[in-house]
């Protein structure tokens, strides 16, 4: 489903920051895998991300989605094929406006948009249906505007507008990191259950090896913009965070200067 | 006030109202300060005046000053996307130079319509009192065109180009062309001021290079003071407001100048308005603590 080729990305070529963010990712992920990215600050997490999403341009490589090279894509045409939810529960939906004109606006990401009204009886139907899902109470305040909803609504409201159309890559942001624990929990839950039921490809960058561990079917470590470690199937099945922390401290060589990993473990 | 002065206010309301309306999806939906408008009101008075001047039926020269005022839309929205000019300066750059444009077209400052028949003759020689004429045909234009924002901002397109408005971010992510949006605001925006320009001119029977002057801030001061007289979030009430606002203002504006007890002249407009602008900005969600202070002292 997703394809990176020999992608490399260097910051600030030619000055004294210069940082060669990705030196060389080569990455094979298959339809309906669940991939968790970890790694230490800086170690390239983000950017890998940035450059699925279409935020950055590599300067060399390629990014194959769905069979298709879509390198040259800006961000919004690659939004018929991958969706995203952004760290910051205020990123991924329009504050001031309803719930119900959000999951419109989602709903139409793959799909032309036209002069015909965006909201009609049908968008309500299935904007009930898909909210209904998490549980939230969401499907019964569809004329609420979203600035009334705590972080961790806002961003199941976001999840359920990543997954509407016909997502066929969904990313994912530290989606929890700006969340308090138990709201953090249940977005986690609700994400895990709704790309298990739609069976959506997705990866999902974290800085919490718990969670990386926890969910999904496959971890990739990135250290210094190379692909360290890549973990799947049985082998991660039995590896426990002590595990996968000694694993990481040996990778990167050092004693973990990342207190937020330690923190999170 | 007398009943002349009255439809005076009413009839400029009206026509502002559709200024007004395209300020409302530039700084309001858009969050975009389009400062084109001081130009593109001119314009369209100008292209429809040189065009009635030399024969042609007022409706369709009024539509053609409208196809203009979009095309100087255009020319903001590509100085803003395409060479990176920060917005209000962009809008700023193409308000001048429409300046000169507007010379341009009508070979002098200005068109005097007063013998050729305007959109209005018509319906004089309907029989309506003349005096009512301009106020009857700009409410039923500004009806039509409130409506019509109302629909399109509520068809998937406008819903896109509320969402580049209020979180590009987020408008990209869900594959909304926010360069396209923008250039089409600020197309529909200026179209309606220049249509206004176009309608006020034959209301005033002369279209005059300096007319744009000042047409920014009272449409500021319709959509701000008209939002926060009757604040809502639902699109048609806040085109409502907008509408009213540009009403009321010059209402406003016709009693402080007529009343005579204030010792207020008409040079003195600018200065009102840019009172009232402030007002508004500042006076909604404050909790005027410092006043009621100042109360439960006195008591």
């Amino acid at each position: 489903m997703i394809r990176v080729e020999n992608v490399k990305i260097t910051f600030n070529k030619g000055t004294a920051l210069e940082n060669s963010a990705l030196q060389g990712i080569d990455l094979s992920i298959p339809p309906g895998q669940f991939v968790t990215v970890i790694g230490s600050n800086g170690a390239g997490k983000s950017t890998l991300l940035n450059i699925l999403a279409g935020e950055l341009r590599p300067d060399t490589g390629k990014v194959i989605v769905d069979g298709e090279d879509i390198t040259p894509w800006p961000v919004y045409r690659r939004s018929a094929k991958l969706a995203r939810l952004f760290q910051d529960p205020r990123a991924g939906i329009c504050e001031n406006m309803s719930i119900i004109e959000n999951v419109a606006i989602a709903s139409a990401r793959t799909s032309p948009r036209g002069f015909r009204i965006a909201i009609t009886s049908g968008t309500r139907q299935l904007a009930k249906e898909r909210l209904a899902v998490l549980g939230l109470g969401l499907e019964k305040r569809l004329d609420d505007r979203v600035s009334l909803l705590s972080g961790g609504q806002r961003q199941a409201l976001a999840l359920i507008m990543a997954t509407l159309g016909h997502t066929k890559v969904l990313l994912l942001d530290e989606h929890t990191a700006a969340l308090d624990p138990t709201a953090a929990e249940l977005v986690m839950k609700l994400t895990d259950d709704v790309v298990r039921t739609l069976g959506i490809t997705t990866m999902m960058v974290t800085h919490s090896m718990r969670q990386a561990l926890e969910y999904g079917n496959r971890i990739i470590m990135l250290h210094q913009g190379h692909i360290t470690v890549d973990i799947g199937g049985d082998q991660r099945a039995s590896m426990s965070v002590a595990d996968l922390l000694k694993l990481f401290q040996r990778k990167e060589g050092t004693e973990l200067a990342d207190d937020q990993l330690l923190l999170e473990r | 006030m007398s009943l002349y002065a009255f439809i005076g206010a009413l009839e400029t309301g009206l026509a502002f109202a559709l200024v007004a309306l395209g300020a409302f999806i530039t700084f309001r939906v858009l969050d975009f300060p389009d400062l084109t408008v001081e130009g593109s009101f001119p314009l369209g008075a100008a292209v429809a005046a040189k065009l009635m001047a030399s024969g042609t039926d007022p409706w369709a020269a009024s539509f053609a000053g409208m196809a203009a005022g979009c095309l100087a839309g255009f020319v903001t929205a590509f100085l803003n996307i395409k060479l990176r000019i920060m917005h209000i300066l962009a809008s700023i750059l193409t308000g001048i130079a429409l300046y000169s444009v507007n010379l341009r077209i009508m070979d002098r400052p200005n068109i005097g319509l007063i013998n050729i028949p305007t959109v209005y003759t018509y319906w004089e020689n309907l029989g309506i009192p003349s005096l009512y004429v301009p106020a009857v045909l700009l409410a039923i234009v500004v009806v039509v065109a409130k409506i019509l924002v109302d629909l399109f901002l509520s068809t998937g397109i406008g819903l896109a180009m509320r969402a580049a408005g209020a979180n590009p971010r987020m408008a990209r992510a869900n594959g909304v062309r926010v360069n396209l949006m923008i250039a089409l605001g600020l197309g529909i925006a200026n179209a309606l001021t220049a249509l206004s320009g176009a309608l006020f001119a034959q209301m005033l029977g002369a279209a005059d290079v300096s007319m744009g002057i000042g047409v920014i801030v009272v449409a500021l001061a319709a959509v701000i003071g008209g939002t926060a007289l009757m604040p809502s979030r639902l699109i048609p009430m806040l085109t409502l407001a907008c509408v009213l606002g540009s009403i009321v203002y010059r209402l406003a504006i016709a009693l402080a100048l007529n009343s005579g007890a204030i010792g207020l002249t008409a040079s003195d407009v600018n200065i009102v308005t840019a009172v009232l602008v402030a007002v508004a900005l500042f006076a909604p969600g404050r909790n005027f603590a410092f006043l009621r202070r100042g109360v439960r002292a006195g008591k």
